[in-house]
C-alpha cells in the first residue's frame, strides 16, 4: 500500500512542519526586545504590581522560555491558533475572513498561468528556432524577471488610470456590495444568489491583480511545457506516428502532448507555492482584502500570533498542493513508485 | 567557454551585455550621475523628463537618473551578498550534512526542510520588521531563508561524490577529511553550485527590492530601486517616479536570467535546444 504510506508520512511532515515554522518565529519573537506586559496593559495597571502578576501568570509569561513555547505549541496543535495582537481577535477567525479572497485570486492567476503557459509553450515548441519561438521564450524569462510590486503599478496605471478600462483596486466597485457569504469567492457567491452584474464586476477585478500574479509561473510553465514537448517529439513512437501518415496535429494533440504534460504537473506545484508568496506585495498594492496583506500587516506590526497562523496556513496550502500533484503525477505516470 | 556560449546564444549574449552594462554604470555610478542623489529642491519637485532631468524628478525634486544609476551598486551589492553568504554557507552545511551522512544529515536536512517550507517573504519580513529596517538586517533576512536550496544541491552532489574510486583512494592514501573535503570533492560539486547561483541572482535582486518597497530595506534616503518604485506608488499620477527604477531592477533580473539560462543549457546538455 504504497501511496497510502505516502499520505501518511506527509502528514507527519506537516506536523513537523507546523512545529518548526512556531518555533522559528517563537525564537525571533524573544529576540527582539519588546515586553508583551508593557503592550498589552494600560499605565494604570503597570503601577499595580499584582495586576502585572496576575498578567504573566495568566498567559504564563512567568515561566521558562521552554514552558512558554510548550504552552503555545499544545494549544496550536489543538488548531488554537491564540489572539492577534493587532487586531485583538482570534488568529483563526482573521485567517477564516481574509482566506477565501486570496483563495479566490490565486485559483484565478493559476487558470490563466496553466491556459496560456501551455499554449505558450506549445507553440514555441512547434515553431521551435523561429522568431516566434524566441519572441516567447523571452517573455517567459520577462516574466520570471519582472518585480510583481511594480509591474502591478505599471499596470493599474495603464489599464486603470489612463486607458480607463480596468476598475481600480478591490475586489468589489463601490456600487457593488458583497454577495451574501457562502464560499468566499466572490464570483462564485454572487452566481449562487443569482446576481450576474455583481459576478461580473467581481471578475473585472480579479483580471489586473490575476495577470501579475500569474506572470511568473506563466513563464515557468510555458518554459517547461517547451522542452518536455521537444524531447517526446524526438522519440520513436512519435517517428512511427508521422511515418503512418497522421497531421502533425493530430501527432500532437493524440500522442505527444499528454505525456510532455506529465513534468508540467509538478511545476504546477511549484508555481503555487511562488503564488501565495507573490501575494503579499500584490494583494497590498491592488487593496485586496487577502492574506498575504494580512501577513504584511502582521509583520510589520511585529504581531507573532497573526505572523505564526500565517505562516502555517500558507506551509499547510503549500503541502497538500503537493501531495496533490504527487498523487496525480503518480496516476498519470505508472511507472512513478511512490518513495 | 563565454565566446562559444555567446556565438550559440543570442539571449545569452543579451544577458551577458545586460549586466555587464549595469556592472560598469556600478562601478562609475558616482561620476556619471548627473546630479547629487540626495540633494533636495522642493522647487522642482515632480517634474516629468526634461533635457535637464531625463528622468524627471521625485516628490521632493530630487533627479530620478541620478538616483538610478547610484542605485545600482545597491542592488549588485545586495544580489552579490546575498548569493555569497548563501551559497557559502549552504556549501558548507550540505557538505557537512553529506559527508558525515547518517543521523546528523537527517536532521540537518529535516531542519533545512523547516526553513524551506515557510513562505520566504514572509519571514524575511518577519526579520527584517523585528530587526528595524537597514541594508544589513534585510540582507541578513535574505539569507537567512535562501541558503537551504544550496545545502540540498551540496549535499546530494557530495553523496553522489564521495563513494567514487578516486576519493576512495586519496582516502586509503591517508589523506584527512578535511583535505579529502576541500580537494578532491568540493571541485566536483561547484559546477551545479554555480548555475544556481547564476539563476538565483536575478531573483535575489527582486526580493531584495521587493522589501524595500515594503520599506524594510535601507531607510531613506538611500537611492533603492524598490523603495524608488514605492515613492511613485505615493505619488501615482507622475509615472516617471516608478517606472525607470523599476525598469532598472527588471533590466538587471534580465541579465542574470539570460545569463543563468546559458549557462545551464551549457551545463546541462539535455536541455539544449534545437533538440
Amino acid at each position: 500500500m504504497g501511496l497510502l504510506k505516502f499520505i501518511v508520512r506527509r502528514m507527519f511532515f506537516l506536523v513537523f512542519l507546523i512545529i518548526g515554522v512556531s518555533l522559528i518565529v517563537f525564537i525571533i519573537s524573544h529576540t527582539v526586545p519588546s515586553d508583551p506586559v508593557l503592550a498589552n496593559l494600560s499605565q494604570r495597571n503597570m503601577d499595580n504590581k499584582e495586576m502585572v502578576e496576575a498578567f504573566r501568570s495568566k498567559w504564563g509569561l512567568d515561566k521558562p522560555l521552554a514552558v512558554q513555547y510548550a504552552i503555545y505549541l499544545g494549544a496550536l496543535l489543538k488548531g488554537d491558533l491564540g489572539l492577534s495582537i493587532r487586531t485583538q481577535r482570534p488568529v483563526s477567525m482573521d485567517l477564516a475572513q481574509y482566506f477565501p479572497a486570496t483563495m479566490e485570486l490565486a485559483v484565478f492567476a493559476m487558470v490563466i498561468a496553466v491556459v496560456f503557459g501551455i499554449s505558450f509553450g506549445v507553440i514555441a515548441a512547434i515553431k521551435r528556432n523561429t522568431g516566434v519561438d524566441r519572441l516567447i521564450r523571452g517573455m517567459s524569462v520577462l516574466g520570471a524577471s519582472v518585480p510583481s510590486f511594480w509591474l502591478a503599478l505599471m499596470v493599474l496605471l495603464l489599464f486603470y488610470v489612463v486607458l480607463g478600462i480596468a476598475p481600480g483596486p478591490g475586489r468589489l466597485g463601490p456600487r457593488f456590495s458583497a454577495p451574501h457569504t457562502v464560499t468566499g469567492l466572490f464570483v462564485l457567491d454572487s452566481l449562487l444568489a443569482g446576481d450576474l452584474a455583481t459576478a461580473q464586476d467581481a471578475l473585472s477585478h480579479l483580471v489586473l491583480p490575476g495577470l501579475v500574479l500569474a506572470a511568473f509561473t506563466m513563464g515557468l510553465i510555458t518554459r517547461t511545457t517547451r522542452s518536455s514537448l521537444l524531447e517526446i517529439l524526438s522519440q520513436d513512437y512519435i517517428r512511427t506516428a508521422r511515418a503512418k501518415g497522421l497531421a502533425e496535429r493530430e501527432v500532437i494533440t493524440r500522442h505527444a502532448l499528454g505525456n510532455a504534460l506529465i513534468p508540467v504537473v509538478t511545476v504546477i506545484g511549484l508555481g503555487f507555492g511562488n503564488l501565495l508568496g507573490g501575494m503579499v506585495l500584490v494583494e497590498t498594492i491592488f487593496a485586496w482584502p487577502g492574506i498575504g496583506r494580512y501577513a504584511y500587516q502582521a509583520a510589520s506590526n511585529l504581531d507573532f500570533p497573526a505572523i505564526i497562523g500565517v505562516s502555517i496556513l500558507i506551509a499547510i496550502n503549500y503541502v497538500i498542493i503537493n501531495l496533490v500533484v504527487d498523487i496525480l503525477y503518480g496516476v498519470l505516470d505508472p511507472r512513478v513508485r511512490y518513495e | 567557454m563565454l565566446r562559444k556560449l555567446m556565438k550559440s546564444d543570442a539571449t545569452f549574449t543579451m544577458g551577458f551585455v545586460l549586466f555587464i552594462g549595469w556592472i560598469v554604470i556600478a562601478a562609475v555610478a558616482n561620476w556619471i550621475a548627473p546630479y547629487d542623489t540626495l540633494a533636495q529642491n522642493l522647487a522642482i519637485r515632480f517634474q516629468p523628463p526634461t533635457g535637464a532631468h531625463w528622468f524627471g524628478t521625485d516628490s521632493i525634486g530630487r533627479d530620478i537618473l541620478s538616483r538610478v544609476l547610484v542605485g545600482s551598486r545597491i542592488s549588485l551589492f545586495a544580489g552579490l551578498t546575498t548569493i555569497a553568504l548563501a551559497s557559502t554557507f549552504g556549501l558548507i552545511y550540505g557538505g557537512i550534512a553529506g559527508y558525515v551522512g547518517g543521523i546528523v544529515d537527517d536532521v540537518m536536512m529535516r531542519v533545512s526542510e523547516m526553513v524551506l517550507a515557510f513562505p520566504g517573504i514572509i519571514l524575511a519580513m518577519t526579520i527584517a520588521a523585528a530587526l528595524g529596517p537597514s541594508l544589513f538586517n534585510s540582507l541578513l533576512a535574505m539569507v537567512v531563508i535562501w541558503w537551504p536550496n544550496y545545502a540540498r544541491v551540496m549535499r546530494s552532489m557530495v553523496i553522489a561524490n564521495k563513494n567514487e574510486e578516486y576519493v576512495e583512494a586519496s582516502r586509503s592514501l591517508g589523506a584527512s577529511h578535511l583535505r579529502v573535503f576541500f580537494i578532491e570533492i568540493l571541485p566536483h560539486s561547484l559546477g551545479p553550485m554555480l548555475v544556481l547561483a547564476t539563476l538565483d541572482f536575478g531573483n535575489a535582486i527582486l526580493l531584495f527590492s521587493g522589501l524595500s518597497y515594503l520599506g524594510l530595506g535601507s531607510p531613506p534616503p538611500t537611492p533603492e530601486w524598490g523603495a524608488m518604485v514605492a515613492d511613485g506608488a505615493l505619488n501615482f499620477n507622475y509615472w516617471w517616479i516608478s517606472t525607470f527604477p523599476g525598469l532598472a531592477i527588471l533590466t538587471m533580473a534580465v541579465g542574470a536570467n539570460f545569463i543563468g539560462d546559458g549557462l545551464r543549457d551549457l551545463l546541462d546538455p539535455k536541455l539544449r535546444k534545437g533538440m
